[in-house]
């Protein structure tokens, strides 16, 4: 470890390679899905977070195994950040029958109950209110976890954020609004969307907001853990991650709302350039780096074929989930 | 074990008694801990199972749905109340996009365990939006659950059985029914799904829940006194209902009427009408006919909401069509 780390880093090197892992395996995993979009291997609407990968990471790093989040349209980087099988991701998002929804859900509800991932959510704003109840019920069984709540800056807008701001300051609920503000409420610029500034919403209601640079891995990940164990113990907190969204509100949006050079400049901010010069700074070798993108590389190619090789989803076994078995329905 | 008792009771013994039986029942909604619920549902359940578990929430009806999905998706059986069934509008993301779909669209990994209270329903002439029936919109919608008791006996062990389901429920209960009272039986047999023949008879069938039963039996009465023995069948469960009960009634009287309060149009008896018509068409000696609320929001003055309301005559005059 070189002398130039600084004391008491909570982050030496090896914890932020194994951080970084996490933005490449996200990083990879998205690039990899936009080329099956585009070759029609994926039917319906993807939403890709290439650019936002350091939230992602940062945030679910700082997560303890009994914590809980809800997340948005945009939430592979949370779900693949949690650990969900690679295998059961891909399978879902190209709807085969293994999915780890059994593909009824699709990119926009991926979940993972056994991680503490109360899905995806293809409603703006609605992971809110179902975080908040998470944090509730973490309180109520005295669990000792913390419900995160991730959104866009678009929901800013949305009822649901000043609801539940609300209720989690009133019951100083054990949770953390992350706000992902890429600048862009999906197709219009958020400048135009939303009259306050988050951190005046959180003042509003006594909760102590913190603004972090969104792409900075190391930025996120101390701030994260801070805020995280903050409303374990004093409820609720807002962390809000500044970043860029490069792709288009869905995959295929062809973005001629945004101006050429706002994207051409993205890879100047890029989260995982800067974590790799970073960790190099700080004494990881090039060819650690690489050995991780190429390691990266195989799970997503041994993941890829599985969900290739997969059988589509049965219509029955579908129908059949709509209710949970109970013998109440043979009863009075 | 039988005693009597209000319909509000009994829904204040229901929520107390499942919250003793299982500590992961909790209530939480509008003015329900400290005043004890707008119509007093709630009553003394603070006092009982303390405030952890029995919270009063800001007048936040998306969030207050929303949140019970997230409690029960982390361990908990929410009971939530939205104080009339017009604010659920308020809440429908959460109970549409959210609660129904959960375990479907997450494969089968997850139940949600929660139960939407609510109630519906005119004759307290509180106007267009604190009177609505609305529990077709969701009985439209895969995943959840929708109940209507109409009796004392029936608040009790439907909201019993409720709390116990492990899908989402909305149990609409009638404002009008609130202070009606009956004998409870705590240790009843509680499921989902089966309708309660209220009344035996040959020659035509009710089929009909909530409050509009009490309509159906003095509109039974009545016709009893021109010599027509009419069966009344109380849903009780409208989503699932119970086909095999409905069934075998028409199939034994040929003729039916289904009453109810909700608009008629688009409503609940307009699904048991087609399928009656397509399954149980041969045993069929008249139209299906239906009796429910015209096509109008329900209004506020004494005298129009009489008039909107199905009653008893309503009820009478179709089953003598469906006779004639």
């Amino acid at each position: 470890m070189p002398s130039s780390a600084p004391r008491n880093d909570p982050f030496p090197p090896d914890r932020l390679l194994a951080l970084h892992r996490t933005m490449q395996l996200i990083r990879a995993t998205e690039t990899t899905l936009s080329k099956l979009f585009a070759d029609s291997e994926i039917p319906g609407f993807i939403h890709l977070s290439v650019g936002q990968e350091a939230v992602a990471a940062g945030v679910i790093g700082a997560l303890a195994p009994q914590d809980t989040f809800a997340t948005t349209h945009r939430g592979h980087g949370h779900v693949l950040a949690r650990g969900v099988a690679l295998d059961l991701f891909f399978k879902e998002i190209m709807g085969r029958a293994g999915g780890i929804c059994g593909g009824r859900g699709g990119s926009m509800h991926v979940a993972d109950l056994t991680l503490g991932v109360l899905g995806a959510n293809g409603i703006v704003g609605a992971g809110l209110p179902l975080a908040t109840g998470s944090a509730l019920a973490h309180q109520t069984r005295r669990s000792g976890g913390v419900a995160v709540a991730f959104f866009g800056d678009g929901a800013m807008a949305e009822g649901a954020l000043h609801e539940c701001l609300n209720m989690a300051a009133l019951w100083r609920l054990p949770m953390v609004f992350v706000c992902e503000n890429n600048g862009w409420s999906e197709f219009s610029p958020t400048s135009r969307q939303f009259a306050a500034t988050l951190d005046k919403l959180g003042a509003a209601f006594g909760i102590p907001h913190r603004q972090v640079d969104g792409n900075d891995l190391a930025a996120v990940a101390q701030a994260a853990t801070e805020v995280v164990e903050a409303a374990r113990s004093d409820g609720p907190r807002i962390l809000e991650c500044i970043t860029t969204r490069w792709h288009g509100h869905f995959e295929g949006d062809p973005q001629r709302y945004r101006n050429a050079d706002e994207i051409a400049g993205l890879p100047e901010n890029d989260p995982l350039r800067r974590s790799a010069e970073a960790l190099l700074a700080a004494g990881i070798e090039e060819q650690d780096l690489a050995a991780l993108v190429a390691s990266v590389d195989s799970d997503i190619a041994v993941a890829l074929e599985a969900a290739r090789a997969d059988a589509l989803p049965d219509f029955d076994a579908a129908f059949r989930d709509v209710y949970t078995p109970t013998t109440l329905t043979a009863g009075a | 074990m039988s005693k009597p008792l209000r319909y509000v009771n009994a829904i204040a013994q229901a929520l107390s008694d499942a919250m003793a039986a299982d500590p992961s029942v909790m209530l939480f909604g509008e003015d329900v801990a400290a005043a004890g619920g707008p119509f007093k549902a709630t009553r003394g359940l603070l006092d009982t199972h303390g405030p952890e578990r029995v919270r009063d929430t800001p007048i936040s009806e998306a969030s207050i749905v929303g949140a019970a999905v997230g409690a029960a998706l982390t361990g908990m059986r929410p009971v939530v109340e939205i104080m009339f069934m017009d604010f659920v509008a308020l809440a429908m993301d959460a109970v549409v996009n959210q609660a129904a779909k959960a375990r479907f669209m997450f494969g089968g990994q997850c139940s949600v365990p929660m139960v939407l209270r609510t109630p519906h329903g005119g004759g307290l002439n509180a106007g267009p939006q604190h009177s609505q029936c609305l529990e077709a919109w969701f009985a439209h919608i895969p995943g959840l659950r929708v109940v209507c008791p109409a009796t004392v006996a029936d608040a009790y062990s439907l909201l019993r059985a409720s709390i116990e389901a492990p899908d989402p429920v909305v149990f609409v209960e009638n404002k009008a029914l609130y202070a009606l009272q009956g004998d409870l039986d705590v240790d009843a047999p509680r499921g989902i799904g089966k309708a309660r023949i209220d009344r035996p008879g040959r020659h035509a069938t009710i089929v009909t829940y909530g409050a509009t039963l009490y309509a159906a039996r003095a509109a039974a009465d009545r016709l009893a006194q021109d010599g027509v023995e009419a069966e009344i069948v109380d849903l009780r469960w409208i989503q699932p209902w119970d086909e095999e009960a409905v069934f075998a009634s028409v199939a034994k009287t040929h003729r039916v009427v289904i009453a109810h309060e909700a608009v008629q149009a688009f409503g609940v008896g307009a699904e048991i009408a087609a399928r009656i018509a397509s399954d149980l068409f041969d045993e069929l000696d008249a139209p299906v006919l239906r009796v429910g609320a015209p096509f109008m929001p329900i209004p506020f003055a004494k005298s129009l909401e009489a008039a909107y309301l199905p009653d008893a005559d309503r009820i009478v005059a179709a089953v003598k069509d469906t006779l004639a």
